[in-house]
């Protein structure tokens, strides 16, 4: 028994790929016997994929790194034969893989009676799991060229899931605007692996970052890397596609979009603290640090203010939660500015100030909250559409008579989202708020106001959708069937899970991913 | 489209054995030879293409179902993971890995050793790569030749609608 535990912890850097994409071509022929049988089929795929990352992530902040190189051979590599596909797996990926065991599982059990309606369901969940698969290569991948084959899979598999409701003339258009943004941005970054293999002869992100020597071809590579992966990640000057690909997708599938975005940022701070973290962070560039702090934080700002502003204006339900995603993603960004602003050398090492340091760990710690706290109100969106046929909040009202669960889990989504206690959003705001008041007391104003409008767009939404009086033309909505209110269930638990113990998840969780983050020498190490 | 002139589609009938051909063997000789499963596949698919052009879609469409293509097009890419696979659960002890060349250096179908010297080019070597270079084109001819199908088919539909 033990030695079939170990063979998968082995293995599973692997698996984790292999295992969705085996399912994703076999649910086609299993799609032919009949759709309970393929439903059933896509969940047990999914399960086996997240217990695996649940082991593998277990296994990483346990032992440390781990390196998987497919086709076999040594794990370490001499420069001069730098090229193979290698899984390096450190405690920032291992965190950002667990948003990725949670997501599309939920978005698939909420599938099972939210899509129940359509044709063409085969594909779906091929495409979702060719997605997932997609998203989590581009996690676990320790090769720069892999990351954007990864990234152009996850692409083009969404552009397909967003146009899903192919009758209404926005959702194909929103997916043309996504798949041009992503085809530019996955252009950009082979523009810049070019760059790195012209000059370093290897593909590989350990090696690349062990050789860096910042020459001004490497400046160019971190502007187009960091223009490429900011628009992936929705920062505002790139958000344009964000909401229509938020608010037209259905709603399962915006859950593990939400996922890919972050998977997106993760590919940003991999590239800022890993690829450059050599050289950027040695003595004579602190000032480059700070340079690079001061941009994400300008970036940051206007990323929260406008996401905000925008929610406010808004009418439809979807589209007003895509603009709070959006500045939910300027929170974590602007604390990671502000953790990179705070570099200092001492005794002979660059170091973050203390208060960097927790700006740090909130703001990881708030990658993880976002992912849940947006998610679930996207799920309760598309339950008020399945519900109502309805996204628009002028014309919804009075629900909470008829949908008394969904109406619970909108309550726990929006005190997470505004950052109320007891919900995981509170902690993790809490820790960039303190923090961010020692480096600059001016952001944490800012960032507070926002929150607050924040949580005014949400009352907002709630009054309008759930409470008022009793609409004739909803009398005869019902609650949403079982397995939706389970893939809702399941990430509100986990929300006021977080919320009630923020401490477990930060000390066992959040700390190594920020150790690991800093820690490029250690990344490098692992395979040099 | 209701297919071409009589001398369209007699030349298609007399090339598209040829082409096929030559396609075949980019896909079996893909670990000797430049071009490989997609290179192959793309040969084979415009043959089909050439099909589909010279009869007309709807002529195609009752010879061949696009479900049954895309099962086909399923098994291909089923088949390159299985192959992968193959590297973990043949080897069931920690030395296996996945995508290891299992076949490669063994008794087994395509399992000769390369010779060091300017010999003739063994098909017979490589272990997994000819076998996931079959399936990956066995992938591309599907996935290229419905995708034609289906669109020429789809565009016919509408021109009639129009009219």
């Amino acid at each position: 028994m033990n030695g079939v535990v170990d063979w998968l912890i082995l293995h599973s850097p692997a698996l984790i790929i292999a295992i969705p994409l085996l399912g994703a071509f076999l649910t086609i022929l299993i799609g032919k016997i009949g759709p309970r049988i393929r439903n059933v089929f896509v969940i047990i795929i999914m399960a086996i994929t997240s217990f695996l990352i649940l082991l593998l992530v277990n296994d990483v902040f346990t032992n440390g790194i781990r390196t998987y190189v497919f086709g076999g051979g040594s794990t370490s590599i001499e420069s001069s034969y730098a090229i193979r596909i290698l899984f390096e797996i450190d405690g920032l990926n291992a965190f950002i893989a667990i948003i990725a065991a949670i997501l599309p599982i939920v978005a698939i059990i909420y599938s099972w009676a939210f899509m129940k309606e359509h044709t063409g369901l085969d594909k779906y969940y091929t495409l979702i799991l060719l997605m997932t698969a997609g998203m989590l290569g581009m996690i676990l991948t320790g090769d720069l060229f892999n990351f954007f084959v990864f990234l152009e899979i996850t692409s083009i598999a969404s552009a397909a899931l967003i146009a899903f409701y192919l009758d209404k003339q926005n959702s194909i258009q929103a997916a043309f605007k996504y798949i041009v943004i992503s085809a530019i941005g996955a252009l950009f970054l082979l523009f810049a692996v070019a760059l790195f293999y012209g000059q370093y002869n290897a593909l590989n992100m350990a090696v690349i970052a062990n050789n860096i020597s910042f020459t001004f071809i490497d400046k160019i590579a971190l502007v187009v890397l960091f223009a490429a992966l900011a628009m992936k990640a929705g920062i505002v000057p790139m958000h344009m596609w964000l909401p229509d690909a938020y608010g037209r997708a259905p709603a399962s599938i915006t859950v593990i979009l939400i996922g890919t975005t972050l998977a997106s940022l993760y590919g940003l701070f991999r590239v800022i603290f890993t690829i450059y973290g050599k050289y950027l962070f040695s003595f004579d560039s602190t000032q480059m640090a700070l340079t690079l702090g001061v941009l994400i934080i300008i970036l940051a700002v206007v990323t929260i203010v406008i996401g905000v502003f925008m929610a406010l204006k808004q009418n439809d339900f979807k589209r007003m939660i895509a603009f709070a995603a959006i500045a939910e993603i300027g929170y974590m960004f602007l604390a990671v500015g502000a953790a990179l602003s705070t570099y200092t050398f001492e005794r002979g090492a660059a170091i973050i100030s203390a208060s960097g340091q927790m700006a740090l760990k909130g703001g990881i710690f708030h990658i993880f909250n976002d992912a849940l706290d947006v998610g679930l109100l996207f799920l309760v969106a598309g339950a008020v559409y399945y519900a109502a046929k309805e996204t628009s909040l002028n014309k919804l009202g009075g629900l909470a008579r008829n949908m008394k669960y969904t109406t619970v889990f909108f309550l726990i989504g929006l005190a997470a989202v505004s950052g109320l206690p007891p919900m995981n959003g509170f902690a993790s705001k809490l820790i960039i708020y303190q923090s961010m008041f020692q480096i600059n007391p001016l952001l944490t104003i800012v960032a507070i106001l926002c929150s607050i409008l924040l949580l005014a767009v949400f009352v907002k939404v709630f009054y309008s959708v759930f409470l008022g009086p009793k609409l004739p033309k909803f009398s005869g909505v019902k609650e949403v069937p079982k397995s939706m209110l389970i893939a809702m269930g399941i990430i509100a638990s986990i929300i006021v899970f977080i919320g009630l113990f923020p401490n477990i998840f930060v000390e066992n969780i959040v700390t190594p991913a920020t150790n690991a983050l800093q820690n490029a020498t250690s990344y490098i190490g692992g395979v040099l | 489209m209701s297919g071409m002139s009589k001398i369209v589609k007699t030349i298609t009938s007399i090339a598209f054995p040829f082409v096929m051909i030559y396609g075949l063997y980019v896909i079996l000789h893909g670990h000797l030879t430049p071009g490989g499963g997609f290179q192959g596949g793309a040969v084979v698919a415009s043959a089909c293409a050439m099909i589909v052009v010279a009869f007309g879609s709807i002529w195609t469409m009752k010879k061949i179902k696009e479900n049954q293509l895309s099962i086909l097009e399923s098994i291909g890419a089923i088949g390159f993971i299985v192959f992968a696979f193959l590297g973990l659960i043949i080897l069931f002890d920690n030395s296996g890995i996945f995508f290891k060349n299992v076949f490669a250096n063994s008794v087994y179908l395509f399992g000769q050793s390369v010779e060091y010297a300017s010999t003739t080019a063994n098909i017979n070597t490589a272990g997994t790569l000819p076998l996931m270079n079959i399936a990956v084109g066995l992938k591309v001819i599907a996935g290229l030749f419905v995708i034609v199908l289906v669109m020429a088919y789809a565009s016919n539909k509408i021109k009639e609608r129009g009219d």
